[in-house]
């Protein structure tokens, strides 16, 4: 899955003798590594993104989670399961990604655990039915892969190299949820109602994961100029927009918006006004499961502590016995 | 009170035999039995490898990129090490 487009970079040109080197290199489309000299801002703003993506991943693991033991067939539970797994593979390339920065793990989790560091506001939707599994993958997926494709482009070196990794195990994400999806849609009238349920339920915040639209954005954008981020939010969810609604129609559903249509002159189909109301209060920890999914990570965390707290007990108990041994 | 950070390991995958181990990322982990195993279970779930190293990260020592020039610069200079440098009349053909 994926971390919202929620960094404004604010970091102003650097116009240091380094810092117009770094943009240099930058303009060259050369990758910048861990070790490279890089303006605070620009690596401020990559642990915060970079963090924020790895949190998302982590978190996004909860809602699917959820509908693990309740999958209708054997088929899907695999399918399921190997998808859940590959996101807390997706959060831990991430997290390793962040801390070339010079933050460490332990730090980051601690963020995401005292509520101080943002993530993905669609994990914060609960799962209601199986269809929502399926739209999930369909959608939330679908719009992960338009956002993090550019990302592997993306001008630092660890984070782009992470991004590769994941759009290579994230295409088989999409494409079970939308298998889901299809075999529901060609299914009894319940089974129909079902996925139209969640497809009214899930395609406005699936929207509002490419973040707020350009023209709120009151600072210029560094991460453009960084070449952190390739193409703007609404670039991006426009896309999404038109790659997924044929898909819809496709399946004989339909798409909560009166306002959509396709403008033949464009060639892009037009959607009604976000609420960005709701999308700022479910950022701000309001949404309908923000208390629910921090409670359930807390509880992971503190139930595993003795875990961690034992390992590093044996392996320091090994190193003394080694070293006796040498002796 | 602050948790004792777990050490951090760089995991290296030789992705098929005739070929090197090759840096993949790195993983967390108490000791070195536990690094495999997370290795294993974070950068191999689509058969991607056949043998897994796990190196204690502190264990690497790295060059300094700002010393790039003048470490690799001399290489740069030495077009004779290269064999295009030689001339070889037209008439011997392959060399």
């Amino acid at each position: 899955m994926y971390s919202q487009a929620l960094n404004t970079a604010t970091g102003h040109a650097d116009t240091s003798e380094a810092g117009t080197r770094f943009q240099t290199r930058v303009d060259a489309e050369e990758r910048i590594e861990p070790n490279d000299w890089m303006p605070e801002a620009y690596r401020r703003t990559l642990i915060r993104q970079i963090s924020q993506h790895a949190h998302s991943e982590i978190v996004g693991m909860l809602p699917e989670g959820n509908w693990i033991t309740r999958a209708p067939t054997l088929r899907r539970k695999a399918a399921l399961l190997a998808k859940v797994q590959d996101e807390g593979g997706h959060g831990l390339y991430l997290y390793a990604a962040a801390e070339t920065l010079g933050v460490t793990r332990e730090e980051l989790v601690e963020q995401l655990l005292a509520g101080r560091a943002k993530y993905s506001s669609i994990f914060n939707y609960p799962t209601l039915s199986w269809a929502d599994i399926g739209t999930i993958g369909w959608l939330v997926d679908g719009a992960a892969i338009m956002n993090q494709i550019p990302l592997c482009r993306c001008s630092y070196g660890p984070y782009a190299r992470a991004m590769i990794r994941i759009c290579k195990e994230e295409s088989f994400h999409q494409r079970q949820g939308f298998e889901i999806v299809t075999i529901l849609a060609r299914g009894s009238a319940e089974q129909k109602a079902m996925v139209q349920d969640a497809l009214n339920r899930w395609w406005w915040p699936s929207l509002m994961m490419f973040g707020p639209s350009d023209s709120q954005s009151q600072h210029s954008d560094a991460s453009m100029r960084w070449k952190i981020k390739r193409f703007t939010n609404d670039a991006l969810r426009q896309k999404f927009v038109d790659a997924t609604v044929p898909q819809g129609h496709y399946l004989g559903l339909t798409f909560p918006d009166p306002a959509l249509r396709y403008n033949e002159a464009t060639g892009h189909w037009e959607f009604g006004a976000i609420d960005w109301e709701e999308f700022r209060r479910v950022l701000a920890g309001d949404g309908p499961c923000n208390r629910e999914r921090l409670a359930a990570r807390r509880r992971a965390h503190d139930d595993g502590a003795w875990v961690r707290e034992a390992a590093l007990a044996f392996a320091a108990k090994q190193g003394v016995a080694r070293q006796r041994e040498a002796a | 009170m602050a948790e004792r950070s777990t050490p951090l390991w760089e995991v290296f995958i030789r992705a098929r035999t005739g070929l090197a181990h090759r840096h993949v990322g790195s993983v967390h982990a108490a000791d070195a039995t536990m690094a495999l195993q997370a290795a294993r279970d974070v950068y191999t779930r689509r058969g991607e490898g056949l043998s897994i190293w796990v190196v204690p990260s502190v264990a690497i020592t790295a060059s300094d990129p700002s010393d790039k020039d003048m470490l690799f610069e001399p290489a740069a200079s030495k077009i004779y090490r290269h064999p295009t440098f030689y001339e070889v009349p037209d008439e011997v053909d392959n060399m």
